[in-house]
């Protein structure tokens, strides 16, 4: 007799099927490159750039160097910093958009940005915010300042200029998750004795939990990355992770440097996403541990009316 | 009393031109189970939001004894709603869903405790209480926005059409739990429902609603038996409903007997009313389906204000405990009388009645009444 495939048993083998192409794709131009950092950050320094073949752990031990421990600690900072900028800011914009009729509008708006190349973007904020900028032209004309103010060239422009580059990644997954929200769980709190504000913190935010780590994930480690931003509007103490690669890569020639540091981005990016599936995981187990409690309960009652032990 | 009377006085609401609640006034007693009863978007939510705080009357006043409440928000509102779709938290359990309304006022943990078991108990899910909303029946979540609703002692509880996403079977023994708990706690329910059998069955009084206006207020029977207006008779039960015009009122013991020309029924029809009306107005004259006897023979009877017509069953509807005929008359319109005949005791009443038999259809004066069409 011929083995019959239950449907289920061929989806899945189909599954595999369309998953090899993209498969490939990422082993080859993803996991092999990978590889190869990994491997560098172990292996000693070329004399002009590249790695000579013997194993160190130089790389790692000049990490701590305390110039660069403080670039760390700045990066993570600015990026804790913008990554809340995005939040906040993106939580009401997502809420005006899932309440508004011209969604699909908005949506647009969001987007069309990224039509225009992000060093372009960079640059317009440059002018917007230089000496003789925008912003400071303005304030002269007013007659608020005799004096261009310094606004650019300093961790604030970089802050500011990543809460820009990153918000429609932190307004677009919480965007999704409010809209899919119930609003009319918010007029039972309120009818249940919740003021506005204990309504949207009681209510509102465990019910867009998943939005709220999609957001965080999504802007936290690009901008935890990020080189463009601080080496064109940031000041010379606004150095972070990203452009010490950079600087290790094409200046110093220090691959096997570059390599580690390049360990640590990819390392912390890599704790975020597990606690953002760990966060997920956990809510459905206990949904299933629930069940499972229900159901045992079902049988023993069951047991208990016909009047078994 | 534990109940709250409440006022709602020339109330009206507008969405842009539309007019979803048009000069509304209802006084609903002291720990009465009243119900507003109206088709779908006749603006029974709307009235519901407003008495609740989440919509706000472009003129009008609401008030609970007496107390203009229109100036609170609803939390500061002695009313608490249980929501079309329930709005259970669906991150909290049962359990938390019940202590929702006391953990916010800061109530001490064994009090919370002991107030949310025996609300618990009262709508008895004393089973569930570990359980997400997402894991329960229609009737489950039901009951918990009930307890939810009930746990801050409201005055008043608003119920919007609570029953309507459940099963027939589950819905009438549910409309029974709740018609005892309203008895057992003894507040105020105003209750929005669109079936009529729900608010005949349960409600103190009903307010029947059509388009943004109140039609009729009165007692289920009131409601059924003297509907105010052409619309509330062919919405409550079912009705055989024609236009007439007055011929002749005389007095007719404590009532009038009136004599109407019925043209669709091809002749003069008598009916009595408590009202005099005047010759010449033009009214709906209206028989209810279960008032209407339906024989092979022509009725013998002495009284001579009995209306009888000759007709062909045109549609026998069987179903079980009783059967619907569409009698098609014998007269010009060929305009059909609906009849409902019970089924009371096994081939009691004759041979049965069946598709194209010739059949008599009667009704008394008394059973046929006049309502004024002034819904269009
Ligand atoms: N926010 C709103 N904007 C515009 N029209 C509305 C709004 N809310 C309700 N309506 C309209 O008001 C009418 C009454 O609605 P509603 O009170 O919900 O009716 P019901 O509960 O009796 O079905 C409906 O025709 C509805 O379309
Ligand atoms: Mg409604």
């Amino acid at each position: 007799m011929r083995k019959l495939l239950k449907p289920r048993e061929r989806e899945q083998m189909l599954g595999t099927a369309y998953a090899f192409p993209m498969g490939i794709w990422f082993t080859l131009f993803f996991t092999i490159p990978l590889g190869i950092i990994v491997l560098y950050s172990f292996l000693k320094r070329g004399l002009y750039g590249g790695v000579e073949w013997e194993f160190t752990l130089d790389a790692y031990k000049q990490m701590f160097n305390p110039s660069f421990g403080r670039v760390v600690i700045r990066t993570l900072w600015i990026s804790v910093l913008a990554t809340l900028g995005c939040i906040l800011i993106a939580i009401p914009c997502g809420y005006a958009m899932a309440k508004s009729k011209y969604q699909t509008v908005l949506l647009f708006l969001i987007i069309i940005p990224f039509w225009t190349n992000s060093l372009i973007r960079i640059y317009a904020w440059i002018s917007i915010l230089s000496t003789e900028g925008f912003v400071n032209s303005l304030l002269i004309k007013l007659g608020l300042i005799d004096q261009g103010l310094k606004l650019i060239y300093n961790n604030g422009a970089v802050v500011l200029v990543l809460i820009y580059m990153y918000l429609p990644f932190a307004i677009l997954p919480l965007f999704t998750t409010i809209d899919k929200f119930d609003f009319s769980l918010l007029d039972a709190a309120r009818d249940l004795g919740a003021s506005k504000l204990e309504a949207i913190i009681k209510v509102m935010f465990p019910n867009i939990k998943s939005g709220l780590s999609t957001a965080f994930i999504f802007t936290f480690i690009p901008i935890f990355g990020a080189y463009t931003v601080p080496l064109l509007v940031g000041g010379k103490d606004s150095t972070m992770i990203g452009n010490i690669i950079v600087d290790q890569v094409s200046k110093t020639r220090n691959w096997p440097l570059a390599s580690a540091f390049s360990m640590v981005l990819t390392f912390i990016s890599l704790v975020g996403v597990f606690w953002m599936l760990y966060n997920g995981k956990r809510e459905q187990m206990q949904s299933k541990k629930t069940t499972q409690q229900s159901l045992e309960q079902n049988i023993k009652k069951h047991h208990l009316i016909r009047g078994e032990k | 009393m534990k109940g709250v009377e409440v006022t709602v006085e020339q109330v009206s609401r507008a969405y842009g031109d539309f007019k979803a609640l048009d000069n509304v006034s209802v006084q609903i007693k002291k720990g009465e189970f009243f119900s507003l009863l109206g088709p779908s978007g006749c603006g029974k939510t709307t009235l519901l939001r407003i008495i609740a705080g989440f919509d706000y009357p472009d003129n009008g006043k609401v008030e609970f004894d007496g107390k203009d409440i229109l100036p609170l928000a609803p939390d500061k509102r002695q009313s608490n709603t249980v929501f079309q779709t329930y709005a259970l938290f669906p991150h909290l359990t049962v359990y938390e869903n019940i202590a929702f309304p006391l953990r916010l006022k800061h109530v001490d943990k064994e009090e919370i405790d002991k107030k949310v078991k025996e609300y618990v108990h009262l709508v008895q899910l004393d089973d569930h209480i570990t359980k997400k909303p997402s894991m329960l029946s229609g009737g489950q979540k039901q009951r918990v926005a009930i307890a939810r609703a009930l746990i801050n002692e409201p005055r008043v509880l608003l119920l919007d059409e609570p029953l309507s996403a459940l099963d027939a079977k589950l819905r009438q023994n549910l409309l029974v739990e709740l018609d005892e708990l309203h008895d057992k706690v003894g507040i105020t329910f105003i209750y929005v429902t669109h079936d009529q059998s729900e608010a005949l069955s349960v409600s103190d009084r009903i307010a029947v609603m059509n388009k943004g206006k109140v039609l009729q207020i009165g007692t289920p029977y009131e409601i059924y038996e003297a509907p105010a207006t052409r619309f509330v008779a062919q919405f409550i039960g079912e009705s055989n409903t024609f236009p007439c015009t007055v011929l002749s009122c005389e007095p007719y013991e404590n009532e009038f007997m009136i004599k109407v020309d019925v043209p669709m029924l091809g002749g003069t029809v008598s009916v009595t009313d408590y009202d005099a009306l005047e010759v010449g107005s033009k009214l709906d004259f209206t028989v209810r389906p279960e008032k209407v006897r339906i024989t092979s023979t022509p009725p013998r009877s002495t009284n001579k204000e009995l209306n009888t017509y000759k007709g062909i069953v045109d549609e026998p509807v069987y179903s079980g405990f009783q059967s619907k005929f569409y009698v098609r008359l014998d007269n010009e319109q060929k305009s059909i009388v609906k009849v409902f005949k019970q089924h009371t005791a096994f081939l009691d009443d004759g041979p049965e009645i069946d598709w194209r038999d010739t059949v008599y259809v009667s009704w008394t004066a008394t059973d046929g009444y006049l309502v004024k069409d002034t819904d269009r």
